[in-house]
Formats: structure tokens, sequence, C-alpha cells
């Protein structure tokens, strides 16, 4: 074992072209990094903000969301969908201090498994760069904060 | 004291906008005159803290809390008042979801205590005064509350039993709410189940609101302040983002009824797990253009994302605050 930090990713991989490009990347016994946990959505589009939220609470490092080249889209328009909720999101994690470049949006066909080797392995890379993310952590001292409560309560 | 049920209404970390809608119930606040005896709300009668610590347990009957927890003396008063309390609500938008002041969690006490004190540029504080709390005079030692990092809402302080959202929760929710507290308490019929959301209704302020609604298509996004907006055409599609489609119902939708958005006050509507990231969706969602990067760049022009889709539930939200 090294002392290297492996990073958790997520990966949300929509089921008619990125899943199927990670199938095609284990077909063709490409080798990527085993970092990513695949979770497959109907959809790019099905992935719900509340998805990539709750992945970096329950302590994810890095969320990867793939889905099907524009003009691709079994279901027509899914992926135009993802395509304005991701600008969106990397603004609002931004906001909550999240550095930027934790959350990547990747169009992957079901052709792609060379793309998807390399998006994984650069994205694994990525985050290994930016360090743990450790979300739950920064709530640690609260209960140091309460015992103080108790201790300083005002007496009126 | 009468054998009458027994009242307390306390204020944390708000404005006090909700003991002014509790007064605003007309002439229902003669109902809780004649079913309750007021043994706490400051800012209607003159109680002290330790007249609260004196009451048994369980003494107070119902207890309508407002206001987030945000410093020691907030988070003492909520266990002291969940532990003398038979019903604890969680009253209004800050008690309920950390409201307002939960957009607080964007920075650290610490960054919030140097913009107020030393850098706002219309200060005038040349030897950088702090608020101290604990500061010695000759009659004793006098202590401030200490400033929590993360604004809290009271269901992560204290064991809750009802929610009441809203900012503040209109007058006409809070009326059938008593009456219902009131007819349980007299044991003519039963309390709601523990931990229920109550004084709302059910759907989404859409459901409420009388605008026509067609499709959501829209090219660019507007402030209010830039136009004029259609008196009858929903506001959503008119380019103004209204949190209409992320937000419970209950208030009758009176904001969009005069042409202001919905802001989200009453919080995220049944089966949401957070109001910000379905808003966040929504919008993105109904942006239209050709290609995906028109589409990303449209979306991207929100000016202030967690200001617009957490303005009243930051802190009750997946992430809760900024990492700082």
């Amino acid at each position: 074992m090294s002392d290297q930090f492996e990073p958790r990713l997520i990966g949300f991989l929509c089921r008619w072209c990125s899943y199927n490009g990670a199938d095609l990347a284990g077909t063709a016994r490409l080798k990527y990094p085993p970092n990513m946990v695949p979770i497959k959505t109907n959809c790019s589009g099905r992935i719900d903000p509340t998805h990539i939220l709750k992945a970096f609470k329950e302590g994810a490092d890095g969320v990867l969301i793939a889905g099907c080249h524009p003009g691709d889209c079994h279901y027509i328009n899914g992926n135009y969908r993802t395509a304005g909720r991701y600008p969106l999101m990397e603004k609002l994690l931004e906001q909550m201090g999240l550095e930027h470049g934790r959350v990547r949006l990747e169009w992957v066909s079901a052709a792609e498994g060379e793309k998807f080797q390399h998006v994984v392995t650069e994205f694994t890379e990525q985050i290994r760069a930016l360090g743990p993310l450790g979300w739950g952590e920064q709530f640690h001292d609260e209960s140091a904060e309460s015992e103080e409560a108790t201790k300083e309560a005002v007496p009126v | 004291m009468t054998d009458k049920f027994k009242f307390a209404m306390y204020w944390a970390g708000s404005c006090g906008g909700c003991e002014i809608s509790v007064l605003e119930t007309g002439t229902k606040i003669l109902d809780v005159d004649a079913n309750f005896d007021v043994v706490f709300w400051p800012a209607a009668a003159d109680f002290k803290y330790k007249d609260v610590e004196a009451y048994d347990d369980g003494f107070i009957d119902l207890c309508l809390f407002n206001g987030c927890v945000r410093n020691s003396e907030n988070e003492y008063i909520a266990k002291l008042l969940r532990q003398k309390s038979k019903v604890l609500v969680a009253f209004g938008s800050c008690a309920t979801t950390g409201g307002i002041p939960g957009l607080a969690n964007l920075a650290s006490a610490q960054e919030i205590k140097d913009l107020v004190y030393r850098d706002n540029p219309s200060l005038d504080n040349p030897d950088g005064v702090y608020p101290q709390e604990h500061y010695a005079v000759p009659e004793g030692e006098l202590d401030l509350p200490h400033m929590y990092d993360t604004v809290k809402t009271l269901a992560q302080t204290v064991d809750v039993d009802y929610f009441m959202p809203g900012c503040p929760p209109e007058s006409h929710q809070i009326a059938g709410v008593l009456d219902v507290v009131i007819t349980a308490l007299k044991g003519e019929g039963p309390l709601p189940a523990k931990g229920a959301t109550i004084g709302v209704a059910p759907k989404t302020c859409c459901d409420e609101c009388k605008r026509v609604k067609e499709e959501k298509k829209i090219s660019s996004f507007r402030r209010i302040w830039e136009f004029l907006p259609d008196p009858e055409k929903c506001l959503l599609e008119q380019g103004v983002i209204c949190m209409g489609p992320a937000t419970q119902a209950g208030c009758g939708a009176r904001c969009t009824s005069v042409g202001m958005p919905c802001r989200g006050c009453y919080g995220a509507p049944e089966g949401v797990i957070d109001q910000g990231a379905k808003m966040l969706s929504t919008v993105a969602s109904i942006v239209d253009a050709p290609t995906p990067e028109e589409i990303a760049e449209i979306a991207a022009s929100v000016p202030d994302p967690v200001g617009t889709f957490y303005r009243f539930g930051l802190a009750d939200s997946l992430l809760r605050r900024a990492k700082v």
C-alpha cells in the first residue's frame, strides 16, 4: 500500500451511450484507475443536482457526469438539460467553496471506450491533485461548540 | 395562574416578523387568550429566562419557536424550551430551514465580524475594536453569547414536534393551526403526526398561483426591476426566476399575485430533499437555445445561484454551509 491519496469518485453514466462506452473499455481490456464507482442512469438528463450534492455530502471527492453527444440523445434532448444544469451547478459549487474541477461533464458515446478510459484516468489524476474534499469534516467542531453553549449559557 | 393551557413563543435568530404574523391573526388572538395563559413571550410579555428555568418539565403546552440557532444563547433557550414544552413547533422559515440568516453559512463567523467591524467602507473604527464575549466593568463581568460559525435550524439542535414554514407563516394558516392545537389539547380531536409540516397545502406554490401557465421556454433571465411583467402570464415564462415550482404551497401565492416572483419561503414541497437543487434543475431545464453551448451560457448567467435558490433553505440543505 502506498500513501498516495486515492480519490473516491462517483460516475453517473447514461445507459445508452456512456455506460456502454464503459462496457466497451472493459471488453477491450483497456486499463484505467479503479477509483470511480459507476452508476447507471437512464439519461444524463435524469441526473438531478440533488444526486451530485448528496454524493459530495456522503464523501465523494469528485463526480463525473457522462452522457450522449449532443444530437445523439436517446430521448432527443435530455443531454441539453444536462448541458444547462452543469454550468449552473459548477457556479453553485464554487459559491459553496468547492474547488473548480470536482464535477466534470463529458460526452462519451457507446463507441468511445478509449475516450472513457482517457476521461476516467484524467479525472482521477485531477482529483488526486486537488486532494480529499472531506465535506463532513467541517461539522466535526460543532459538538465542541455546543458544549461551549451549555457552559456559556447567558443568565439574564 | 389559571387552569388554562400554557403558551410560549420565543425568537432566536430572527427578525420579529413571526411575532407580528401571530398578532395579524386578528380576532383569533382572542381565542389564544381564551384558551391559553402566556407563560413566556419576550416580544409581548415580561417573563425572564429564570422564570422558564423554574417551570416543571412539560409545563408549557404549546411553544412556537421562531428564529434559527445562531449563537450559544439561542441554543441554550432551544434546549430549555424543549425540556419545558409538550408541543414544540419550529415556527417560520428560520426555525424550519434556517431562513435568511442561514445565508450566513456562506462565510465563517470571523469573516462576518471582519466585514462588519473592520472592512466595511463606511466604518469609522481606527482602533479596530471588535465586540468581546467577556468584558470586565467595575460592577462585574459582562457576557455576550458566543456566535457560531454555522447557522443551525431548530431541528438540528433539538427534537421538534411540528414544522410551520413561511417568512412569516401566513396568518390564516396560523389561525388554522391554533384551531387544531386547541381542539387537540381539549381532547376533542387528534394532533397531526409528529414531525409533520403543518399550516401548508399539498402541491406547490404554482398550484395556488392564478397566472396563466403555458410551455416554459426562456432565452434570457430578467430581474423584476428591468421591465413591467405581464399581469396574467407566468413570471417564470417571462424570464423572472420564480421559486414557485420548487416551493411548498400554503401561502396562497400572494407574492406572484402582485407581480413579485416567489422567493421560496415556504420551503421544499413534500418529497423534495433539497429545494435549491430542484430549482436549479428547473431553471436550467427551461432554457431554450439551439446549441448546448448557448444553453450553458444562458443558464450560467444566473448571478447568484446559492442566494437565489437557497434564499431561505441553505442551513437545511444537503451541503448546509460553504466550505471556508
